[in-house]
């Protein structure tokens, strides 16, 4: 079947000043390094990676929330070069939803509100049909009309995310940065708002930007999955190619850190543990960013990038001896 | 509601009221801020309605009944000229009162699109803007009052004019310093990237969330010019005679504190109460102008026997 890419991102690079040193430059800190990503419509791309690897920066520059450059085309839009006010409304269509639902909604506002203002910033039903279609958004997110007089200090954790949603589907948008957006709940309330995303996608064919470090949440709602190392994309494949036969082996110990619900296979199985600390981004190794805590690495890995390249049909990663 | 016990309260949803009745609501519940509350309106209504319920004209001169102590006739005693204590207590309300205000709005006209402009942008204009209040800040407050008259003339524009430049830079601090904490918080990113712009922003939910210490402040302010334009009517630079005035009054009185204390009782317990009521309400009204902190508490109903009777 045919996919329509929907938002490719090609050479994504996000620097933020480091520490500042006397008589000298201050340092650079690449957050995002050369990042070329691929969202189809009506899909979800999962975006792992450990803490502090650059994924929700990654998410944020897409929106052009922090300082990016490179080229993100978004519906044969370059979105980096969008004026102000063209990329206030083409907001509209991608949105995001963060981690801490409830300190993403203006605490002084209430639910209602809130939802109003989502249409109100794009001039969408204005008027008289206002009301009917908050009632309707909240429905569509499975929250009871009455709580759109409530503040969000008044939500749980997971009704709180359903208002985040709602807010952004207010909008309408083709696609939606979900960043660690179920992290924080617990498990049975995350697999309700997994359960509504995938619905949503399904109902209205949104595409997902997910952005998560929970392999197995990835794993269950993305179709193509990209692994993020130290600000680089290091291996991406669709999910169960990935999952099945991981080949750049920063995937393979990721992979083999999670257990199997199988006492026979969990014992057989082989564990990859990773020494050390992720490096410090303002001094990343030379050549291969992973190698001084890769199993396999071996001298020409300090002086050569590997770049992303094609290892079979749709599936490509980053290491020297793959 | 059949099965009811006509006495069973029957709890329903929590009181979803209108935001301006939960502050007040959270408001009265602290006792001093009612008091201050209380006595605030009492003033106002004694300010407003005054040529309609005392019926002495504050700066009509009476001499055949000059120094009289507090009585039926006189509420508050007469003055040295005959004039009634009340009526001019009640007059110089409207200066106090009116100065305050004007002071405020004034003080908030500026300081506040400075604060906020200052902490929301930052950087090299939030460096200037605050260099700039630094020296405003500089000035004794008193004496650039009194230096702002003594060049003007004195009249109750200069004297707001006076009070509200000193009290700027208090506001844009504090404004900025609230800013800057506001504008990290996650929902203000998640509103720009819902597609609000940078006006909307700050004079929406930037403004909305620094309200608390931002009513303080102005409460803060609002008390201070009263005690401020009474001291330069003391000194004879704020509101000339006969116009009544709390400082102005005061000063008069100083001359027959032995014989007619009450001449000096009355603006000293006009401007004590006035302030204190001030402040008592600023200090509770950042506690309930906070969503946070309303208590909703479950509206019950009880079916009256006759409702049950009804049924």
């Amino acid at each position: 079947m045919t996919q329509v890419v929907l938002l490719s991102a090609e050479g994504l690079t996000v620097s933020f000043p480091g520490r500042a040193r006397p008589f000298a430059k201050p340092d650079v800190v690449r957050a995002v390094d050369g990042v070329d990503i691929t969202i189809k419509r009506g899909q979800t791309l999962g975006l792992v990676g450990e803490s502090g690897c650059g994924k929700s920066t990654t998410g944020y520059a897409l929106l052009r929330l922090n300082k990016g450059t490179g080229r993100v085309m978004f519906d044969g839009v370059d979105l980096m070069l969008l004026p102000p006010e063209k990329l206030r409304s083409m907001r509209r269509r991608i949105q995001i939803i963060f981690q801490d639902a409830a300190a993403s909604l203006d605490p002084r506002m209430t639910i209602g509100d809130l939802i109003a203002e989502a249409l109100d910033l794009h001039k969408l039903h204005t008027g008289g049909s206002r009301q009917p279609r908050v009632r309707e958004l909240l429905e569509l997110v499975g929250i009871p009309q009455r709580f759109a007089e409530r503040y969000p200090h008044e939500l749980s954790g997971g009704q709180a995310q359903r208002i985040a949603i709602c807010r952004a589907l207010a909008v309408e948008p083709d696609l939606i940065i979900c960043d660690e957006a179920v992290s924080a709940l617990d498990v049975s309330i995350q697999a309700q708002i997994l359960n509504l995303l995938q619905d949503l996608q399904q109902r209205l064919g949104l595409s997902f930007l997910f952005i998560s470090h929970d392999l197995s949440v990835v794993r269950h709602i993305s179709h193509e999955v990209a692994v993020m190392y130290l600000g680089k994309i290091v291996e991406q494949a669709p999910t169960s190619l990935l999952f099945e036969n991981p080949r750049h082996p920063y995937t393979k110990a990721l992979l083999s850190a999670v257990p199997v619900p199988d006492p026979d296979v969990e014992k057989a199985r082989e564990r990859i543990v990773l020494a050390g600390d992720l490096p410090n981004p303002a001094n990343p190794p030379s050549g291969c960013r992973f190698r001084t805590r890769c199993p396999v690495a071996q001298s020409k890995c300090a002086e050569t990038l590997p770049t992303l390249h094609e290892i079979e049909q749709r599936h490509s990663a980053a290491c020297l001896f793959v | 509601m059949a099965f009811h016990d006509a006495s069973t309260p029957v709890a329903v949803e929590p009181n979803y009221d209108s935001g301006f009745r939960m502050a007040m609501r959270q408001l009265l519940r602290n006792k001093a801020a009612a008091a201050g509350l209380f006595c605030l309106l009492l003033i106002v209504f004694l300010a407003v309605f005054a040529p309609w319920i005392i019926p002495y004209d504050p700066t009509q001169i009476a001499l055949s009944s000059k120094l009289h102590g507090p009585s039926w006739e006189h509420w508050l005693g007469t003055d040295h000229f005959g004039r009634d204590v009340l009526a001019r207590m009640a007059h110089g309300a409207r200066v106090s009162l009116s100065v305050g205000l004007s002071t405020v709005a004034f003080a908030a006209a500026f300081g506040v699109p400075i604060g906020l402009l200052s902490g929301y942008v930052g950087g090299r204009l939030d460096n200037v803007l605050m260099r700039l209040m630094d020296a405003f800040l500089t000035f004794p407050p008193l004496l650039l009052g009194v230096a702002i008259v003594g060049l003007l003339g004195a009249d109750l524009t200069t004297v707001t004019l006076a009070l509200g430049i000193v009290q700027i830079p208090v506001l844009a601090r504090v404004v900025r310093s609230a800013t800057l904490v506001v504008r990290e918080e996650t929902y203000i990113t998640a509103t720009r990237a819902l597609g609000a712009g940078s006006w909307r922003l700050v004079f929406q939910h930037v403004l909305r969330n620094i309200l608390s210490p931002l009513v303080v402040q102005i409460t803060i302010v609002f008390s201070a010019a009263i005690v401020a334009e009474a001291s330069l009517s003391f000194l004879g630079l704020g509101v000339q005679p006969p116009t009544p005035s709390w400082g102005r009054d005061l000063a008069e009185a100083r001359r027959f504190m032995v014989d007619a204390p009450w001449m000096f009782l009355a603006p000293t317990g006009f401007i004590i109460v006035s302030v204190m009521a001030i402040n008592f309400m600023g200090d509770s009204l950042r506690d309930s102008l906070d969503p946070r902190s309303w208590v909703r508490r479950a509206v019950t109903s009880r079916e009256t026997p006759r409702a049950s009777a009804d049924r």
